[in-house]
């Protein structure tokens, strides 16, 4: 039997993320300028945005591994001074994947389940690895695995404790049709879940009809907000342009 | 348990990363072999240097002993966190609710372990090469070792921690370590000449022993203090 899921539901939970007027340098170079957004439970914001326009560092604020030059984040009532108890709520893929390559599937599991707390880490891992269809290679070290499967893996390592926020950055990269198409499932299920999912991507093409808002970034700023954005590509071409025009 | 809400409890979080280091450990080999074949190459060569007709100059098998423990906990200090880098694991340590000073202690272990793996070869060594009679008093020697071992892997964790990002980490490392712990090696290197003297002295060595632990102690509190800002940003 799959142990009960961490619940959602305490002190610590929070029912949104704001960010205000949030800036960020690093030494003269100025990442993000005075970005603001807020996504509610049940929620996926994309971050789109060509390189360096800020998503990967506006993704390391929300994860509280960096902290903001000026303005500020709030998670519900929570801020990044929470510590412990908020990154216990957050679950973050990025874009290296965060597994030890010598341990295998099921040992990487259990070590983040267990990190996080969880009461029965093989159990945690144990499902975690049947979500991921990976249960034949369980025991085979993560160096073995492709791209994609480590990819599987590192999304089920993020989501094991069922965090209330989910930040991914590119979470479509070295993924074929069937992995995207699954991932593209497990995010909506996810928002059905009641998570707030932020996904910094480029795949216009897998993230159209996904996102219930978009935040467009340039040179860190924040050049359109628009909700439910359709025609993705076409839509972010748009915003671009003008974004290069008003800067030019 | 851990006094902050949400938190992994403390000591848990501590076996878990020791335990995940070790486990990677067993599997690679990587640090152990590394390590030892320096370390080992360290001794041998001085031996060949100073050793004449079986006999080595005074308090220079102490001396070489800890030369070798040193540059050889570099290299496991720089390895260790390495492989923390390379896939980001440590972003996913620091993004775990586990407490940060346990992450620190756990890692410290791990090195701890590592370099008494090393040791368990190097003092044999030494002993064979340099014909010290180091066993002869050997809860004394354990507890010098240990303590000068904890000293140097307690600053040596903390810097390879802070320098995980920087580029030029390889050599900043030993820059910034060896200043700091030429008072853990001074007296890991006086508490051992002291068990090779012809009339042992356990007040001597007492003395040199206790000034470890002193060190130790700082140390290991300092580090624990400011592991959670050092690693933040």
């Amino acid at each position: 039997m799959s142990p009960p899921p961490a619940s959602r539901a305490d002190a610590f939970d929070f029912p949104f993320v704001a960010v205000s007027d949030v800036s960020r340098a690093f030494g003269r170079r100025r990442a993000l300028s005075r970005v603001s957004l807020r996504v509610d439970q049940g929620q996926i914001l994309g971050i789109l945005g060509p390189n360096g326009a800020g998503k990967s560092t506006l993704l390391a604020i929300l994860a509280t591994l960096l902290r903001p030059t000026s303005g500020d984040v709030r998670y519900g009532t929570l801020t990044a001074t929470d510590g412990a108890a908020l990154r216990a709520r957050i679950g973050v893929l990025g874009h290296d994947l965060f597994l030890y390559p010598e341990l295998t599937a099921r040992e990487n599991l259990e070590f983040f389940a267990s990190a996080h707390g969880l009461p029965h880490p093989p159990e945690a891992a144990r499902t975690a690895l049947t979500r991921a269809a990976l249960d034949e290679r369980a025991d085979d070290p993560v160096s073995a695995f492709s791209r994609g499967m480590r990819q599987r893996v590192a999304l089920e390592r993020a989501l094991i404790h069922r965090p209330r926020l989910v930040l991914l950055d590119e979470p479509f990269t070295g993924l074929d049709d069937a992995s995207a198409a699954a991932l593209l499932a497990r995010l909506r299920a996810l928002r059905d879940d009641g998570a707030i999912v932020i996904v910094a991507t480029h795949d216009l093409d897998l993230a159209d009809g996904l996102l219930d808002h978009a935040l467009f970034l340039r040179d860190g700023r924040v050049a359109a907000s628009m909700a439910r954005p359709e025609g993705l590509r076409s839509t972010y071409q748009n915003v671009m342009t003008r974004a290069l025009g008003s800067a030019t | 348990m851990s006094g902050v809400p949400g938190a992994t409890p403390f000591a848990r979080s501590v076996w878990l990363i020791l335990r995940k280091d070790l486990t990677v450990e067993v599997r690679s080999r990587e640090i152990a072999y590394t390590t030892l074949f320096f370390a080992a190459s360290c001794v041998l060569i001085f031996a060949f240097a100073l050793v004449r007709e079986g006999r080595a100059p005074e308090g220079g098998a102490a001396g070489i002993l800890w030369i070798a423990v040193l540059f050889a906990g570099t290299l496991a200090l720089g390895r260790a966190f390495e492989r923390e880098r390379q896939s980001e694991t440590l972003r996913a340590l620091l993004l775990s609710p586990m407490p940060r000073p346990a992450i620190y202690l756990g890692k410290l272990l791990g090195i701890v372990a590592l370099l008494a793996g090393t040791e368990l070869v190097l003092v044999p060594l030494v002993v064979l090469l340099f014909s010290a009679r180091l066993f002869a008093h050997p809860f004394w020697l354990l507890g010098i070792v240990i303590t000068a071992t904890v000293g140097i892997a307690a600053v040596g964790t903390l810097f390879a921690a802070m320098l995980v990002r920087a580029r030029s980490r390889d050599v900043l490392l030993p820059v910034l370590l060896y200043p700091v712990v030429v008072p853990v090696i001074i007296a890991g290197v006086q508490g051992t000449a002291a068990l090779l003297q012809p009339v042992f002295e356990p007040a001597l060595v007492r003395f040199w022993l206790l000034l470890l632990v002193t060190f130790d102690i700082v140390f290991v509190v300092l580090a624990l203090w400011t592991f959670e800002a050092v690693m933040s940003d």
